[in-house]
């Protein structure tokens, strides 16, 4: 196993609020051809981690401190222009939002084709090409490339996002709840095909859920953040049937499971306070 | 749950249609007709909860606007204690809302931010002219109470609150007027995990306590095992699949059910997960 991405004391502010840590002191390390999923409610800060690895951190926000080491490298010393090489290149990204990330006035074609004429250079019969096999690689007819979004289904956009995300196979593809806004069924097949691109091209993974449901059906390794702090993390199996930590038990405890053999239990907070009294 | 002089079924809907033209084509310049809502019939069991489950398009909203009337039915009649809803003229229909009342999905959309929460939870009986002033602001007082707000939040605007603290007011606004009958669209699908346990806990609550028989809109086949006795199974405007939950669950007899149950994620894990 070879580390690919290691993330040591990251710490996120507000711009203008450098005593508020919305990421604090936020550390772990995620292998090549694995999955680790940041797992956590709103607010919890496992959005602001993602984006801090991409540095696509907004403006009004700040990296106060931490390394972000990809491949050995920090990406924490880099410039815009050498960020630009990466991103795209050696890291993916998908998002949430098929329907917005997509340029509604362009093919899907032409979209998936830019990052590889601008990363790889391709163009032509080539582009064409490689295009194509990627639109099958993903589960699209070759000929949907001339396709516009508002053309296709969710799951059939999200599926575009992702061959554009993998075709420069990048070493990383970071997933930001890529598949909140879909259809369970359509979930399930989208958890599935990023499950099998990552195996096959040796990816490592980082994919940011609130579901618990959906940690159980990709993940390796588990994060569980909660304001800002990581509650806990490790294996899978641990985190879902040994878990340590109070938040991380209840939050586990307050997930419908499809059986219906738990009883519902709200999240009950009681433990924060005695770790404050303490 | 029906008592004896109580019809068993409260609230029944029979060979609902509705049909919706839709732009289409490249820049919308054809159009194409979808069938939202094809031969529906459901029944509501006093005292029960009845969810509709499906994915984006199957119907489930549109069935959900069709029982309330809010949107006109192509043919089809919605029984309401004997009456067709569907049928009535507009002032009756008016009068007869005050026991079918909505909680909507979006707390941040579904209340009006130029509102005091007490009066947005005080309007109905506002409306309805249900009792004088002061009974009015007892009722609110007491409702926003029972759903976990205080006194002081009666002079707050809806900005002030979290989303769980919203969709507590929408639900103190559809309750305050004591209905019969709550049709539920998406409740807790813009929530957080830990805030839709709570909500569903005090949506069974009020249930008992009030003696509520709920239609329940979900597409999370999770929430519906926790909170449904039955099941309706949408599918393209048709129901596919109905009966009791534990029956559905444990032996559905439809492809797209076992298709839509397989689909959960981390079903197996999750059941096994010790907590």
């Amino acid at each position: 196993m070879t580390e690919l991405l290691r993330i040591e004391g990251l710490s996120v502010t507000p711009a203008a609020a450098p005593s508020l840590l919305l990421v604090n002191n936020v550390s772990f390390v995620l292998d090549s051809g694995k999955t680790t999923c940041i797992v956590g409610e709103s607010g919890s800060g496992k959005s602001l981690t993602a984006l801090s690895v991409m540095g696509l951190l907004s403006s009004q926000l700040k990296r106060l401190q931490g390394k972000v080491i990809f491949q050995g490298q920090d990406l924490a010393t880099l410039d815009n222009e050498q960020m630009r090489d990466i991103r795209g290149k050696r890291i993916g990204m998908i998002f949430q939002e098929p329907m917005t990330s997509l340029n509604p006035v362009l093919t899907v074609g032409y979209q998936i084709g830019e990052s590889l004429t601008v990363h790889l250079g391709l163009k032509g019969q080539a582009l064409k090409a490689r295009i194509a096999a990627l639109l099958e690689q993903v589960g699209i007819p070759a000929s949907r490339a001339n396709s516009y979004p508002d053309e296709l289904s969710g799951g059939q956009r999200q599926r575009v996002m992702i061959a554009m995300s993998i075709a420069c196979e990048p070493a990383m593809l970071i997933a930001d709840e890529p598949t909140t806004a879909l259809d369970v069924t359509v979930q399930a097949q989208i958890l599935k095909l990023l499950d099998e691109l990552k195996s096959r091209m040796n990816m490592g993974m980082l994919f940011i859920t609130h579901d618990f449901g959906v940690v159980a059906d990709i993940a390796d390794n588990v994060v569980v953040m909660f304001r800002g702090q990581i509650v806990e993390s490790g294996t899978v199996a641990d985190v879902l049937n040994k878990p340590q930590h109070p938040y991380t038990q209840a939050l586990l405890a307050c997930v419908p499971d499809a059986e219906g053999k738990k009883p519902l239990k709200p999240i009950d907070y009681s433990w924060l306070d005695e770790e404050r009294a303490a | 749950m029906s008592t004896t002089n109580q019809p068993e079924f409260i609230l029944t809907a029979r060979h609902l249609n509705k049909t919706y033209s839709q732009r289409s084509g490249r820049f919308g310049f054809g159009h194409s007709l979808i069938k939202a809502l094809d031969d529906v019939t459901i029944s509501l069991r006093a005292g029960s909860t009845l969810a509709v489950v499906g994915e984006s398009g199957s119907g489930k909203s549109t069935l959900a606007r069709c029982l309330l009337q809010l949107q006109p039915l192509d043919s089809g009649e919605v029984l309401f204690q004997g009456r067709d809803l569907a049928a009535l003229p507009a002032s009756e229909l008016r009068a007869e809302r005050r026991h079918i009342q909505m909680v909507f999905q979006d707390p941040f959309a579904s209340l009006n931010p130029r509102m005091k929460v007490g009066e947005i939870v005080g309007e109905g009986l506002l409306i309805h002219k249900l009792g004088n002033a002061a009974e009015q602001k007892q009722k609110v007082l007491q409702m926003l109470k029972r759903v976990g707000l205080t006194e002081a939040d009666m002079q707050k605007y809806p900005h002030e609150f979290s989303g769980g603290q919203r969709q507590r007011i929408g639900i103190a606004r559809a309750l305050v007027l004591e209905p019969k009958v709550v049709v539920c669209d998406e409740p807790v699908s813009a929530l957080d995990v830990s805030i839709q346990a709570q909500i569903l806990l005090l949506l069974k609550e009020l249930q008992q306590e009030m003696h509520l028989s709920y239609i329940f809109i979900s597409h999370d086949l999770r929430v519906v095992r926790h909170i449904a006795d039955e099941v309706v199974v949408m599918h393209q405007g048709k129901v596919v699949e109905q009966g009791k939950v534990d029956d559905i669950y444990a032996a559905p007899t439809q492809q797209y059910t076992r298709n839509l149950l397989n689909s959960i994620p981390g079903r197996k894990a999750m059941a096994e997960a010790t907590h």
